[in-house]
């Protein structure tokens, strides 16, 4: 009787026990911080989708839009680690140093940084996506469309995630067309859409036919469908601002790595990396090809977009020339991340020089 | 029958009054605007203005914010107390803070008790060199200050966005937008283990006590208050006008830029493209809700940094999105100048007669 007691005290302790940790993993809360408003369709909108898939996901998920960069992001995160959240999404780089510095009093909750470079302790992971795959579609469609072999490109800020894209997107259109030149604007702004349609409109007024974008409003787009030429969405499906416009967009699609990242929390297998994820991975999607896309192109996208998902192609593949004409990738080799990472020069074709 | 009659003076109860009517209307207003988009009025309020600051933290973030506000509208009051219209105290507070930060990133890699004061000084002297332009072209080529110091907050903007994404970027930093970060030599001490007010408050504080001491105690705050009232009193009573409009802007100046030293040397530690939310501009409101009195500046700094941190903790317990920190904003000055109307007005009441 008296073992019978015990034990059943025990099996019940050991149930209780399991409960609470199911319990306790199944309430995992993720918080995200945001650098511009969810309304920006953009690169904030396209986060908060990712959320809303977390949310699907059966988890809890809170939100804090246009936190800026400066002293008043760490106070935020600090309050989203104090109440209760176990797995916080900062999405911006300015993000960097503060998340990193609560991170490190906070060693229980897990932290992801997107687009970063520091991971100074074990609960911080970083995350990013390589859209320069993207841009290698995006340069294969505007190669073959433009009449005027001029393509208008509206950069943000000179960073090798700006850089990289620059190139990536003429390399493929030089594939395509050589002749073709890339004319830059530098807005020195990843939203602002008065900035960007003026710098649109300069690259029209310069013959540019073809206009790609590295800022996140939907200003450029506008002013190509005003303009009557062709332009790309940037990081969501930007077809409904300028039917006519938009060949393709270029969406980062986060939800699955959430997902994932939260899953892996609730699990206890949630481990510090840094994931740098592609096409193949689904992070970046491209969108529905405009049907004034001739049939062939469309064959020839779809291919690349299979062929770049399985690594068969790769966006950085020698020979590649910077403007001067020195050699920075040999023939048959490709670039490999480190020097994606710290990409800082042109390749020859694209006109002007880095801002310094 | 009520009747609205022109005082004779302007009541000097009522002046100090409104303020606090403005923020009540405020309180009342929000409630009202919580309540049509879907929330409890009086949760919001409380996740607005209590939650934040009920613990010792929460305090002292309330504190952190306040400082830089407090320090530029006291150094505002000088301008608008004398009839000078320095908008551009946030881009005075961004110059401060290149020129401090670029004196600090010279000693990136050295420790020493020298550098602190330097970075402080240099910041000051930013600060001033940057508000002494609008007033320079003010006093000898009659430009209006106004626009002038407007612009020039976009052009500071400017320079700084281009020392950090060039020149001043960190060489270890993957070419991303931001400098090094400061030796702890370069850093303003914290209070207290744990919390993130640092010693820039003592800044804040001595500027409301030099301030108080200049507009109620010396000459110089009597020909200031003159000159507010009546430029042409001013002009007949002799004043020397052209030099106390340059020594209000590089007051204002000096403050703004300290302000911008606290915010890099203190919670951020480096420069890079976004040091301050926009404090020069928010401090305008402060400097007139605090109706230009060092104390009342106090009251207003802080009343306003809540704001700030309200919409942060309301949109993460209660989902209310951010922006509204910033109607609530707009709403104390809109109700503090509708409020206004009472300084010159009364309501008189008089029986009817048959």
């Amino acid at each position: 009787m008296h073992k019978f007691l015990i034990r059943s005290f025990v099996s019940s302790l050991v149930l209780l026990f399991t409960l609470t940790v199911a319990a306790i993993a199944k309430d995992v809360k993720a918080a995200f911080v945001y650098i511009g408003p969810t309304g920006d369709h953009g690169w904030t909108y396209q986060h908060d989708v990712g959320r809303k898939a977390v949310e699907a996901a059966g988890f809890k998920t809170t939100y804090v839009e246009g936190v800026p960069e400066s002293a008043d992001a760490e106070r935020v995160l600090r309050q989203l680690a104090n109440s209760g959240h176990d797995i916080i999404f900062t999405t911006s780089f300015g993000y960097m140093n503060p998340t990193n510095k609560v991170a490190k009093e906070f060693p229980n909750v897990k932290f992801e940084h997107a687009t970063g470079y520091k991971r100074e302790h074990p609960n911080v992971a970083t995350y990013a996506a390589r859209f320069y795959e993207g841009r290698t579609i995006l340069g294969t469609i505007a190669g073959t469309m433009t009449k005027s072999n001029v393509i208008g490109y509206v950069a943000s800020f000179p960073i090798p995630e700006v850089i990289r894209g620059i190139n990536s997107f003429t390399l493929a259109a030089q594939k395509v067309n050589p002749n073709i030149k890339t004319k830059i604007v530098w807005a020195f702004t990843w939203y602002d859409p008065g900035k960007e349609a003026e710098a649109a409109k300069a690259l029209i007024d310069q013959g540019a036919d073809v206009i790609a974008q590295h800022t996140d409003s939907t200003a450029i787009v506008q002013m190509a469908e005003k303009a009557g030429v062709y332009a790309f969405g940037q990081a969501s499906d930007m077809d409904k601002f300028a039917p006519k416009a938009v060949l393709t967009s270029v969406e980062n699609n986060w939800g699955p790595y959430y997902v994932d990242r939260v899953k892996a929390v609730a699990n206890g297998t949630w481990n510090q990396k840094d994931t740098w994820h592609g096409i193949g991975d689904g992070m970046v999607v491209i969108s529905g090809l405009d049907s004034q896309m001739p049939s062939d192109l469309q064959a020839k996208v779809k291919k690349l977009q299979a062929d770049l998902a399985s690594g068969k192609v790769h966006s950085f593949t020698g020979p590649i020339y910077d403007q001067k004409g020195n050699l920075m990738v040999a023939e048959g080799k490709t670039a490999d991340d480190g020097m994606l990472a710290g990409m800082m020069t042109y390749v020859k074709g694209v006109e002007g020089d880095i801002p310094k | 029958m009520i009747k609205i009659v022109k005082r004779d003076q302007p009541s000097k109860a009522i002046f100090f009054f409104t303020p606090v009517l403005a923020i009540f209307l405020t309180l009342i207003a929000g409630g009202i605007i919580f309540y049509i988009l879907g929330f409890k009025p009086f949760e919001a309020l409380k996740f607005f203005f209590i939650v934040p600051i009920a613990d010792k933290y929460g305090f002292s973030e309330l504190l952190l914010k306040a400082t830089p506000l407090c320090l530029i509208a006291i150094g505002l009051s000088f301008c608008f107390k004398s009839n000078n219209w320095n908008i551009g105290a946030e881009g005075q507070l961004t110059f401060g803070a290149i020129v401090s930060g670029g004196v600090a990133l010279l000693f990136y890699d050295q420790e020493g008790f020298y550098i602190l004061p330097i970075v402080i000084l240099a910041g000051a002297i930013g600060g001033m060199i940057y508000a002494s332009i609008p007033a320079i072209l003010k006093t000898y080529f009659n430009t209006n200050e106004i626009l002038v110091s407007l612009m020039l907050v976009y052009v500071s903007k400017l320079i700084l966005d281009y020392l950090v994404v060039g020149p001043w970027s960190n060489p270890e930093g993957f070419n991303f937008p931001e400098t090094r970060q400061f030796s702890d030599s370069a850093r303003l001490p914290l209070l207290f283990e744990g919390l993130r007010i640092h010693a820039g408050i003592f800044l804040a504080l001595a500027a409301v006590v030099i301030s108080w001491f200049v507009f109620y105690k010396t000459y110089l705050g009597f020909q200031m208050k003159v000159s507010g009232f009546s430029l042409k009193t001013a002009k007949y009573a002799g004043y020397k006008g052209k030099k106390m409009i340059i020594l209000v802007f590089l007051i204002s100046g000096a403050c703004a830029g300290l302000a911008g030293v606290g915010e890099i040397t203190g919670p951020i530690g480096q420069l890079h493209r976004e040091v301050s939310p926009d404090y020069g501009f928010t401090a305008i409101i402060v400097a007139f809700l605090g109706r230009l009195h060092p104390v009342g500046i106090i009251f207003a700094s802080l009343v306003v940094a809540i704001t700030y941190l309200g919409a942060e903790t309301a949109q993460i317990f209660m989902q209310i999105p951010k922006y509204t920190g910033q109607v609530f904003q707009g709403m104390i000055l809109f109700f503090l100048l509708a409020s206004d109307y009472l300084l010159f007005f009364k309501f008189k009441f008089i029986g009817s007669k048959k």
